[in-house]
């Protein structure tokens, strides 16, 4: 007995030298990561920062868009690149202090979750830079970004208004909230201007992280006889194209409209009839480089739409979507941006 | 300081003790595995702690819903039955404090603050009692109802911010009003803008109470007897069904405590939660660690408070995953739990002791 306890004592010590061989082994490969980038040309002391919001730099939704999009700063200009996840509302404050006294050139807070908690810090250290995204905050200090969602989601409209054979068209959204509103609002509009006899249904769950309520609402729509449905609901969206690629195998035609990025990439172009793009990725590079170029003025509150590419269909919806809807499509997008058309809100 | 001294060298302590450093280590191995320096990342977690006056300050703040959080359920553990349930009692304890601190006006800070603090206190302790109610009258576990009324609460009380409190176009409450918040101004200025507030030291002085109560008063007695051994208590002329709803409504009142710090404190507005913010589970990790003793309790949220609000510096210095702080968390609580573990793997450690106190 006394030998095996030895033994096996033993064996645990070797076994973590081992481990700790291979472990610093690997942090030497991984320090570099962390925004040295010794391997590209550009090199700059410019710090630029995120904190997420509880979903998570992992959330494939605007967290990750925005983090890919810093990324993509940190490889061409040389920028030092870094983020923290919130893991509870309350931390929201003290992850963007952390920036703010490791003199980080400007802080991003990706969400309108963290409208408070910014206003509050930029307002403590009025010397930092931050910008937000889909929240307006009102202090010199803050460039604050905002999408005009409605415009985006009007387009996809029309394409649901075209593509439908039952003339039932549903939606799912995350939350009801203004933010979401303005989606529903605007694929309505969409709706009506293409397909006026279109019965239109709206569903709503109580979170963006629940795929469960996702696939019954989606399941809910499509028993209803909707063939089309738009999801604005983040990870709970994950579920309505679970239900949809469940009656797609059963022979089903039902289709997906995915939302935020090209959502064919991750789901496939068999259920994903096109997808309402949100170039968050534009705003992070845009507000960025000012920061890198030095004209970085805050203060002002920015809304992207269709004119400025801000929101826009995916490029690969000509898969699904026949050329002449995707005309008709460009030139409601033309009425759009010249003004002709206004797009509702609320 | 006898007594003091024999709890330091008692068994309970010797384990969690020991339970803590496996826990740190194997979330090291962990660590090393993932191919981050343990060192350096543990290096961080403290100096994000004790580095700096807002690093401490706002650990403090972390560490308050987790100490009365942890008290709830340690004090409907004394008692005999497990409340699942600090969760929803946290949420309607913000409500409570949130409605308090909103809709009345022109109070002084005085009046108002501690009328608010009561508020939510209250309303977290009747939804606790509630359950206990239900237990007491029909004999529903309170593990069901509890962990029930948890949904029940966080529908509620979206419906209530909602309805009275929004802020048009966000997801939460407008503003306490500033008579009702309990945030210390100075002493936050002093420690960079860290969170602080009275809470804190309420919290402490809950952990006090629960001591007293539970060990030095009559009706303390009778819960501990209920707890220990309902029929025997019955027996001996307790009654027991109104001790079962006074337990819980004391332990809701600790969560509601929670709740309306969090509100009144913290954030000064109520949140719109699209699902449990996480308060009361913790709460329960909390009060494994501290072995439902309240002193343990605090040190226990001392521990998880530190853990979580220093991991955030273990990301941010070491690159460390805030996934793998999780691990390490869950280890410790792990081997907490599973106590048997711990001794066995002590017991040759305690054979030589005892042979050389003997």
């Amino acid at each position: 007995m006394k030998k095996a306890v030895k033994l096996s004592l033993f064996m645990l010590l070797a076994f973590s030298l081992v481990l700790a061989a291979c472990g610093n082994n690997s942090s030497n490969t991984a320090a570099t990561t962390g925004g040295d980038s010794e391997g590209t040309a550009a090199t700059s002391d410019i710090k630029i920062a995120m904190v997420t919001d509880t979903g998570g730099v992992n959330d494939k939704s605007f967290n990750q868009t925005s983090w890919e999009a810093l990324q993509a700063l940190e490889k061409e200009q040389g920028v030092t690149v870094k983020y923290l996840q919130s893991k509870s509302e309350a931390d929201y404050q003290p992850n963007l202090n952390q920036f703010v006294k490791d003199g980080y050139n400007l802080t991003w807070g990706i969400g309108f979750a963290l409208e408070s908690a910014l206003g509050e810090i930029a307002k403590q250290n009025p010397d930092s830079n931050f910008a937000i995204i889909d929240a307006a905050v009102d202090a010199p200090n803050v460039e604050s970004v905002l999408f005009s969602e409605n415009e985006g989601a009007f387009l996809v409209g029309v394409v649901a208004g075209k593509m439908t054979k039952t003339n039932k068209i549903g939606f799912v959204g995350g939350m009801d909230s203004p933010t979401i509103k303005k989606f529903e609002v605007g694929f309505k509009a969409g709706i009506e201007a293409a397909n006026p006899d279109a019965q239109f249904t709206a569903v709503y769950a109580s979170g963006f992280d629940k795929p469960d309520e996702g696939k019954s609402a989606a399941a809910t729509l499509y028993n209803d006889g909707a063939d089309i449905v738009f999801q604005a609901a983040g990870g709970t969206g994950t579920g309505v194209f679970n239900e949809a690629l469940d009656r797609k195998n059963q022979g089903q035609e039902v289709w997906v409209i995915g939302v935020d990025k090209d959502q064919s990439i991750e789901f496939g172009t068999e259920i994903t009839l096109t997808s309402m793009i949100k170039r968050v990725d534009v705003a992070i590079k845009t507000v960025s480089q000012q920061v890198i170029d030095g004209t970085f003025k805050g203060g002002t509150i920015t809304t992207l739409g269709l004119k400025d590419d801000g929101v826009g269909i995916a490029d690969t919806s000509n898969v699904n979507v026949p050329q002449e809807v995707l005309d008709e499509v460009q030139s409601y997008k033309e009425k759009i941006v010249n003004g002709e058309i206004k797009v509702p809100a609320e | 300081m006898n007594k003091f001294l024999k709890w330091f060298a008692s068994d309970s302590f010797i384990v969690s003790l020991a339970a803590i450093v496996m826990g740190l280590l194997l979330g090291a191995v962990v660590m090393m595995i993932g191919g981050y320096n343990p060192i350096t990342a543990y290096g961080a977690l403290i100096s994000r702690v004790f580095g700096d006056w807002y690093g401490f300050g706002e650990a403090l703040r972390e560490m308050t819903p987790l100490v009365l959080t942890g008290l709830a359920v340690a004090f409907a553990f004394r008692a005999g039955m497990f409340n699942i349930g600090a969760e929803g009692q946290v949420l309607m304890g913000m409500t409570g404090a949130s409605l308090i601190g909103i809709k009345l006006t022109g109070l002084p800070a005085l009046i108002h603050a501690p009328l608010a603090i009561i508020a939510g206190a209250l309303f977290g302790g009747l939804w606790a009692a509630l359950a206990g109610y239900i237990k007491a009258k029909r004999g529903v576990n309170e593990v069901i109802t509890t962990i029930m009324l948890n949904w029940t609460a966080l529908f509620l009380c979206n419906y209530i911010v909602r309805t009275f409190l929004l802020m048009p176009g966000n997801q939460r409450s407008v503003e306490i009003q500033p008579s009702a918040s309990i945030s210390i101004d100075w002493l936050s200025q002093m420690m960079g803008n860290a969170r602080v507030h009275w809470g804190i030291l309420l919290a402490m002085l809950a952990s006090t109470f629960f001591y007293y109560f539970l060990w030095k008063t009559k009706q303390g007695f009778e819960l501990r007897a209920v707890g220990s051994n309902p029929e025997a208590a019955r027996y001996a002329g307790i009654n027991v069904s109104k001790n079962i709803v006074k337990a819980m409504f004391i332990s809701g009142v600790f969560a509601g405590l929670a709740g309306a710090f969090e509100t009144l404190g913290v954030f000064h507005y109520q949140s719109v939660y699209s699902s449990l913010p996480g308060y009361g589970f913790n709460g329960i990790a909390v009060a494994l660690l501290g072995m439902t003793h309240p002193f343990g309790v605090l040190a226990g949220a001392g521990l998880f408070g530190s853990l979580t609000y220093g991991s955030a510096g273990m990301s941010f210095d070491a690159g460390v995953p805030p996934e793998i702080i999780q691990i390490v968390i869950g280890s410790i609580i792990f081997f907490i739990a599973a106590q048997g573990i711990v001794r066995f793997l002590l017991k040759p450690v305690y054979k030589r002791k005892k042979e050389k106190v003997l």
